[in-house]
Order: structure tokens, then C-alpha cells, then sequence
């Protein structure tokens, strides 16, 4: 790409910040990326790519900092004058329309028209034109979008971005639900897109995918840009470096825990289609730590053990208790879960706190007061900032929701507690205070298996951790045998687990 | 509350009373416009009594659309439960016996579509067979032979049914649209397509009568039935464990879920017991025409949502009350007997009432926005 390190950069960012209230998402960041260059950005979970991107496609704009297109000014006010500059934006959850046809979903937003009419077979043209580009000339125009599999489904959205006449193509983590051969001809169609003079930006926590397919590289970590250079001339332990490079702040107590029996003991257990049978026995007084990187398929395995979601073989046993159950039946054996997704599963926000923090363990016959009075010391013990009980939970932060999601565990009084990304989206004050729990749980004889995407977390509160990749699951180590860069090479795949 | 030098739970009863201060405005308007003709109490008694059928069923209504779900059926449910209760009198039956009839006839079905909506519809519909079957050879092959064959054929198709079909959810929409004309149907079929009249004056009728001694002088027996329906739903919704389900199905079906809420059990009650309130809406119907009848209470379904809609619940589940409802209700009663008073043709009236919706939801919205 030596030819073209004089030429005007495709895209310039310049010294871009962005806050949310009291969060810095950005600050100062740039970001260079050359005409018919690959350029990855990467980072850890919550170091920003997410935004920068959207800043990017236009769906937010910048506090402060610059964009520039081809030289020329860029500030796109939202996503659709974006794609009319030809930025087009493919995101992991990919946008297709699954009722139209192939060729319609190409030329979504861009079909050709004469007066109100649409000229269909010009549309049909077109589309074929831009689907031959991606190498899928010989798809169904006619057939519903819907009905291809995911894979061609993405296909489609590339193709969209060709017919758009796309300057710089962003994709999101492109290959986390392709299967390999599926993937290799996702490359085959990058090296296309650059050779044609498409800047592709390309994210992925896959780092051996980046050597791969990317030229350079930009590396994000907690809002800033901290790095960037020619892929070829870094490993993968530099790059990680650059992602991790942080101290861990005392935000973690750890008291004495004594390791107890067994309390949730998998044998063969696989929950999710794409998982491989695993072992794994968490003991009461433990907090056991599952890292790896989204979709990794650590969500899939706690639903299916809490019994959400059906079990695909294996066996789990919680006690004396073995087999298949409801999550009802999960409660009733002294198991909780709080899931990753508290807007649409872990909360129900048009309730009250009360209704929420008791929703698990009710009596009967009850009255609203009483169900007040219940959440009462749990709200104190958690440190839940609200007016009163009967407040809605939609009004809280995300952090004072989070303590309520929690509390409902405490209140049922389990013994196993289940906890999926339990700090995701939550400020640092309520982290801290949500760890004060866990280690006291841990201390008083709780299990506890923590789902998390974030290191230092699993490195602060956990007494062993196990990292999963694509499904499977690696040996459990205690803590003090293992560091951020060892985990992340293994989540990565750049290095097999070893026993 | 114990919360200092804060308004919002003053706010909150303000808005809870919202749908309460707007019947208060629209009754005083036509008190205003029309005088003693309109809040003498004859005229409160009759507004009363022709809340009543209306109200009752949109007592259950109200459960169904808290847990956000919503049921087409209920006119059709009137109309079948209302001959219902006459067949039964006619064949000889007590009075309770007939009504309690009626009821239990609404309440199977309601089950009925509970099961449909949380996806046995296979085993639902071997039932449905069976009983079809068991109905059509009653005549020829007599009553034990024909229940037999019917059992045989229900067991059947319920056992082996849902190995080839599987569970397929069906929208609560989807389910009782097709039991708005199936019902309707069943209704016409059982009373042989005309109106089932009853012999003499069952003390049914009475229920539906305004009277001149003791609590009837007050108002019709069929308006307590209503009042004490609300009470008991309203009392279920706050201090029973079903009654916080039904919001918490409504508000988050799968945080139900997670919380270990059985929530198709839990969707199969509601069904059931808001089909059960519209049997009994049937026999107030049948006290008020005095026979059965297979066409009657038709738009009935839509005149229950709306009220249930006007009293502060929202059509995506989660929120809603009984009182809400009894309010909505309400209102559309003053809105239809203030307009005739005034001598308003029909045509204005339910314009006036589409208007009233429409106002009333904006301004539900407008203060879930403000909170």
C-alpha cells in the first residue's frame, strides 16, 4: 500500500470526543484509513469502536473533532445522509428485510424510479450487477431474502453497499456466525472490495482473523486511540498489549474463602446448538469465572443449565438434584440467574421494585404492602438509590436496575447464583458495590459462576476461571496462574487451551 | 412512602384518578346541558343497568389485555352463553343450575383458547373434535354410544396429534378472531338459528330489573353482580400471586420466564376466568332480553376494549386497572344516554365516543412521558 501513502486519505477522524452524561465514551481519537485499504479497529469490549462507528455511519455526532471523506468535510447528521456520502455500515445483526426479494433488498432505499413508478427491470440489472460483484451473480433475484442462509444473507448487505457505490464499507464482527469455508470466501471478497478501491474498516476481536485479512490497524482502548501501524509488522501478544495495557484499580475485595462441596456439577453438557460437550463442577464459597468473547456461546450455557432454553445433551445436576428443569424448578433447588440483557429479559421495567426484586419467590396470597416491606432490607443491603419500593424500575440507572436484578436472587435466597454480564452498561460506583456482594456471598458459602466480558473483573473477583472459544470450553485455572494476556490469546483462538 | 417532601405519589394517585376526573367532567357537562332529567336518580339507576352487561365482561377483558393479550371473542361468548342458559331452562334445568351453566360453557372455552394461545393447539383441537363428533352422532347412535366415540376420537387425536404438530403459538388476536365467528356459529347451531325463548318469568329476569323495595330500589341486582365482580378481580390483581403475574406476563413475558413464572399455565387461567366473566355478562344479557339469542351483544367485544382502553390500560400489557376499567365503562354509558337526552341522533354519539378514545389514550401517553 506503499503507493498510496502520499495520496489523500478515503477517511480522516481528528481528535474525536464523545460523552454520554458522565461517561466518556471517546476522547481525542483519530482514526486514518486509505483509499483501498483494510483497516481493522480493535479493542476490548466498552473501549469505544461501537461509537466511533456510529459517529462514523452518522447515527450520533461528535462533541468535538473532525471527519473528512476523500478531503473533503464530513458530518453526516444521520445514518442515511451517511450512506448517501457511501459510507455503508454492515452490522453484526445484519439489516435484511426477509419479506422482500434478493434483488429489493439490494437496492433498498436506492431503486430506480421513473416519476412514482419503480423501473423493475432496471432494479433487477442492477441488483445482479452488484451480487456478480460480491460473487453471487447465480443468486434467485426473486426468492425472499429470509429464506438464504446467513451467510448469503450477508452477501446481499455487501452487495447492497456495491450498488450503493460505497466509498467505505464497515463491518461489524463480520465472520462471529459464519462457518469456515463461509468465511474464506468473505476474504476472497474483502481482497476484491480493496482491489477495486474500497476502504473496508474492518472489527474483530478475532485477532488472527485481523493478520489475515487486514493492512493496518487502529487499537481503541477506554475511548482513546492508542496505537496504530501496518499489521504484518505486529504479533498478536503486541496487539494485546495495546488492548490491555491498564492497572486494575482496587475496586475488588476478596476476604478468605473456604472451598465447599459441589454445587452445579455438568457432565457432557452442551446447551446451544454450536457447543461442544463440556465438564465443569462449581463448589459452594467460589466465585468461578467464564471469559471468553461474545458469542463465544457462555450466554447459551447458563440459559440452558437455568433450563430457558432447551438442553442439547449432558447432564446437570445442582446438589443431589440431577436432570432437565424449568427455571421454576431452579428456583425451587436454590438456583438464581441474572440475565445479560436487563431491558428485555432481566427486568420487567413497567413494574415497580418491589415487584421486580420478589417476581421469584412469592407467597400465595399477598398484599402490596407486604411485598414493600420484603424488598425493603434488600434495597438497604444492596444499596439501591430510589424514592420507595413501589417506584417503577424503568426510572432507576442502569446500575441501581442491575442491584434490584441481583437482590431478587438474595430474596429467594438461592444458593447457586448465575450471574451473566452482571455489571454490563453500569457505572464504576455501582460495580464496586455489586463486587462487595459477591465477595460477601462467596464468603458466606454461596457458588457462583460469573459469565463476563470484561477481564479485570473476572480477574478481581473470581477464584477460578475458565475461558470459552466458539463453544468450547477450556480448563478451569485458579486466578493467580493466569493474566488478561493469556485469556485473551485463548478467547481469541490465537492460542489453543493446554491443560 | 415514606419518602419526605416529594410529590410523586400525590402525582401518581392523579394520575391513576385520571380517567375518573373525566367521567366527573363529562357527567357534569350533561348535568349542566340537561338538568334533572339526566342526574335524577332514576336516570343514574338506569345508566347503572346498562353498564352492567358491558362492564362485567371488561372486568375479565381487563386481565386479558394487562397481560398483554386481547380477546375478539367476547361478543360472540355473550351470545352463546345467553342461549345457553336458555336451552337449559327450557330443558327443565334450575335456574341456578342453567346459569352456572352458561358460565362454565364461556369458561371451557375461554380454557380453550388459553390452550391455543400458548401453543397446544393440536391437543385443543382433538377436543374440539371429539366433541364435534360426539354431537353429530348423538342422534342416531344414542347419547353413551355417541360420548364413547367421541371420547375415543378426542383421546386420540390428543395423544397422537402433537407428536406430528409440535407447540405453535398463535396470537391471543389470531385465536379469538376465530373464535368470534366459530362462537357466533356454535351459538346459531345450539339454538337451531333463531332466538331460544323461555317459558313463564325465571327469577333470572329479575337481574336486570330495577326495583321498588330493599337493595333492587337502589339499583338492579345485576349492578352488584358487577360491583362484586370487580371487587374480587380487583382484590386478585393486588394481593394474590396470580394477580402480580398477570402484570408481570404482561409487562415482561420473559422476565416472567426467568423469574420461573409458569406463564402458559398462568396465560390459561386468564383466558378461562376472563371468559368465565363474559357467561356471566351472558346471563345479565339474557335477564335483560329475556330469551336466548345467537345474534345479540354483536360489537360487544370492541365496546369492552374500549372500555378497558379508556380506563387507563395499554394495549401492549403491563398496565391497567379494574377500576380503570369500571370507569371506562361508565363513561361510554353517559356519553350514549347524555346524546340521546339531548336528542343527538346515534350517528353523533358514536362519533363522540371514537373521539373519547382517542382523547383519553393521547393523554395516557402524554403522562407516561412526562413520568
Amino acid at each position: 500500500m506503499h503507493e498510496h501513502a502520499e495520496a489523500t486519505p478515503r477517511l480522516r477522524m481528528r481528535g474525536v470526543s464523545k460523552r454520554f452524561g458522565a461517561t466518556v465514551a471517546l476522547s481525542n481519537v483519530d482514526l486514518l484509513v486509505r483509499p483501498g485499504e483494510v483497516h481493522a479497529l480493535i479493542g476490548e469490549n466498552g473501549a469505544g469502536k461501537s461509537t466511533l462507528m456510529k459517529i462514523l455511519s452518522g447515527a450520533l455526532s461528535p462533541d468535538s473533532g473532525s471527519l473528512e471523506l476523500d478531503g473533503s468535510p464530513y458530518a453526516p447528521a444521520s445514518p442515511l445522509e451517511g450512506r448517501q456520502n457511501g459510507v455503508a455500515m454492515i452490522y453484526q445483526e445484519l439489516s435484511i428485510a426477509p419479506h422482500l426479494s434478493v434483488a429489493e433488498n439490494v437496492m433498498l432505499g436506492v431503486e430506480p424510479t421513473q416519476g412514482p413508478r419503480v423501473r423493475w427491470s432496471a432494479l433487477r440489472d442492477r441488483a445482479r450487477d452488484a451480487l456478480t460483484h460480491v460473487g453471487r451473480g447465480d443468486l434467485d433475484l426473486d426468492q425472499p431474502a429470509g429464506a438464504l442462509p446467513i451467510a448469503d444473507q450477508q452477501l446481499v448487505e455487501i452487495a447492497r453497499s456495491v450498488a450503493l457505490g460505497a466509498r467505505v464499507v464497515v463491518l461489524d464482527e463480520p465472520t462471529s456466525s459464519l462457518a469456515q469455508e463461509d468465511v474464506q470466501r468473505l476474504f476472497r471478497l474483502i481482497g476484491e472490495l480493496r482491489d477495486r478501491g474500497t476502504s473496508v474498516v474492518y472489527i474483530s476481536h478475532f485477532l488472527e482473523e485481523v493478520r489475515t485479512v487486514t493492512d493496518r490497524y487502529t487499537v481503541l482502548r477506554d475511548g482513546q486511540s492508542v496505537g496504530s501501524g501496518m499489521t504484518a509488522d505486529v504479533g498478536p501478544e503486541e496487539l494485546v498489549a495495546k488492548m490491555v495495557g491498564r492497572e486494575v484499580a482496587e475496586l475488588y475485595p476478596r476476604s478468605t474463602r473456604t472451598r465447599g462441596e459441589p454445587a452445579l456439577v455438568l457432565t457432557g453438557f452442551a446447551g446451544g446448538a454450536h457447543t461442544t460437550p463440556l465438564d465443569l463442577t462449581l463448589h459452594r464459597g467460589e466465585v468461578l469465572g467464564l471469559a471468553g468473547l461474545v458469542g463465544a456461546g457462555r450466554t447459551e450455557l447458563l440459559r440452558a443449565v437455568f433450563g430457558l432454553d432447551p438442553v442439547v445433551q449432558g447432564e446437570v445436576r445442582v446438589a443431589a438434584v440431577s436432570g432437565p428443569a424449568t427455571p421454576r424448578d431452579r428456583w425451587q433447588q436454590g438456583v438464581g440467574m441474572v440475565s445479560e440483557d436487563r431491558k428485555r429479559e432481566g427486568l420487567a421495567l413497567g413494574l415497580s421494585i418491589a415487584d421486580n426484586l420478589t417476581l421469584a419467590r412469592q407467597q400465595t396470597f399477598l398484599s402490596r404492602r407486604g411485598l414493600v416491606d420484603e424488598s425493603r432490607p434488600w434495597i438497604e443491603k444492596l444499596g439501591v438509590r430510589c424514592r420507595d419500593a413501589e417506584q417503577p424500575i424503568g426510572a432507576l440507572s442502569g446500575g441501581n436496575q442491575q442491584k434490584v436484578a441481583i437482590a431478587r436472587l438474595l430474596h429467594a435466597d438461592v444458593d447457586v447464583l448465575l450471574l451473566d454480564e452482571p455489571t454490563r452498561g453500569i457505572d464504576v460506583g455501582s460495580r464496586a458495590e455489586i463486587y462487595r456482594v459477591i465477595d460477601e456471598l462467596a464468603q458466606a458459602g454461596k457458588a457462583i459462576l460469573l459469565v463476563s466480558s470484561y477481564l479485570p473483573e473476572l480477574l478481581g473477583t473470581c477464584d477460578r476461571i475458565a475461558v470459552m472459544c466458539r463453544g468450547r470450553l477450556g480448563p478451569a485455572r485458579p486466578v493467580e496462574d493466569v493474566d488478561e494476556h493469556a485469556i485473551l490469546l485463548e478467547a481469541t483462538g490465537a492460542r489453543e487451551a493446554t491443560a | 412512602m415514606t419518602a419526605p417532601s416529594s410529590n410523586q405519589p400525590l402525582r401518581r394517585a392523579l394520575g391513576r384518578l385520571g380517567p375518573l376526573l373525566g367521567l366527573a367532567a363529562i357527567w357534569s357537562l350533561f348535568a349542566v346541558l340537561l338538568g334533572d332529567s339526566f342526574w335524577g336518580w332514576d336516570n343514574q339507576r338506569l345508566m347503572l343497568l346498562q353498564t352492567a352487561i358491558v362492564g362485567t365482561a371488561a372486568v375479565g377483558a381487563t386481565i386479558v389485555i394487562i397481560s398483554g393479550g386481547i380477546d375478539l371473542s367476547v361478543g360472540s361468548a355473550i351470545a352463546l352463553g345467553t342461549v345457553v342458559v336458555a336451552l337449559g331452562l327450557s330443558a327443565g334445568l334450575p335456574e341456578p343450575i342453567a346459569a352456572v351453566g352458561g358460565v362454565l360453557a364461556c369458561a371451557v372455552v375461554g380454557a380453550w383458547i388459553g390452550a391455543a394461545v400458548t401453543g397446544r393447539i393440536a391437543q385443543v383441537s382433538g377436543l374440539a373434535l371429539g366433541a364435534a363428533l360426539a354431537w353429530s352422532t348423538v342422534g342416531p347412535l344414542g347419547l353413551p354410544t355417541a360420548l364413547g366415540l367421541g371420547f375415543v376420537v378426542a383421546a386420540a387425536a390428543f395423544a397422537l396429534l402433537p407428536r406430528f404438530v409440535g407447540t405453535v403459538e398463535l396470537s391471543p388476536f389470531i385465536v379469538t378472531l376465530a373464535m368470534w365467528g366459530a362462537l357466533r356459529g356454535l351459538a346459531k347451531g345450539l339454538g337451531d338459528n333463531q332466538p331460544v325463548y323461555v317459558d313463564g318469568q325465571p327469577a333470572l329476569l329479575d337481574l336486570m330489573r330495577n326495583g321498588d323495595s330493599g337493595l333492587s330500589a337502589i339499583a338492579a341486582p345485576g349492578v352488584f353482580v358487577l360491583a362484586a365482580l370487580a371487587g374480587a378481580f380487583a382484590w386478585m390483581l393486588r394481593n394474590t400471586r396470580f394477580g402480580r403475574h398477570v402484570f408481570a406476563v404482561g409487562s415482561n413475558e420473559q422476565t416472567a420466564r426467568l423469574c420461573g413464572v409458569r406463564v402458559e399455565r398462568t396465560k390459561m387461567w386468564i383466558y378461562a376466568l376472563a371468559s368465565a366473566t363474559a357467561g356471566l355478562a351472558a346471563i345479565l344479557q339474557f335477564a335483560y332480553l329475556g330469551m336466548g339469542d345467537p345474534t345479540t351483544a354483536e360489537g360487544y367485544e370492541l365496546k369492552v376494549i374500549a372500555a378497558v382502553v379508556i380506563g387507563g390500560a395499554s394495549l401492549t400489557g403491563g398496565e391497567g386497572s379494574i377500576l380503570g376499567t369500571l370507569v371506562g365503562a361508565f363513561i361510554m354509558t353517559v356519553v350514549d344516554n347524555g346524546c340521546t337526552k339531548l336528542g343527538l341522533e346515534n350517528w353523533v354519539q358514536e362519533i363522540v365516543t371514537g373521539a373519547i378514545i382517542l382523547v383519553a389514550v393521547a393523554i395516557d401517553r402524554m403522562r407516561h412521558r412526562r413520568s
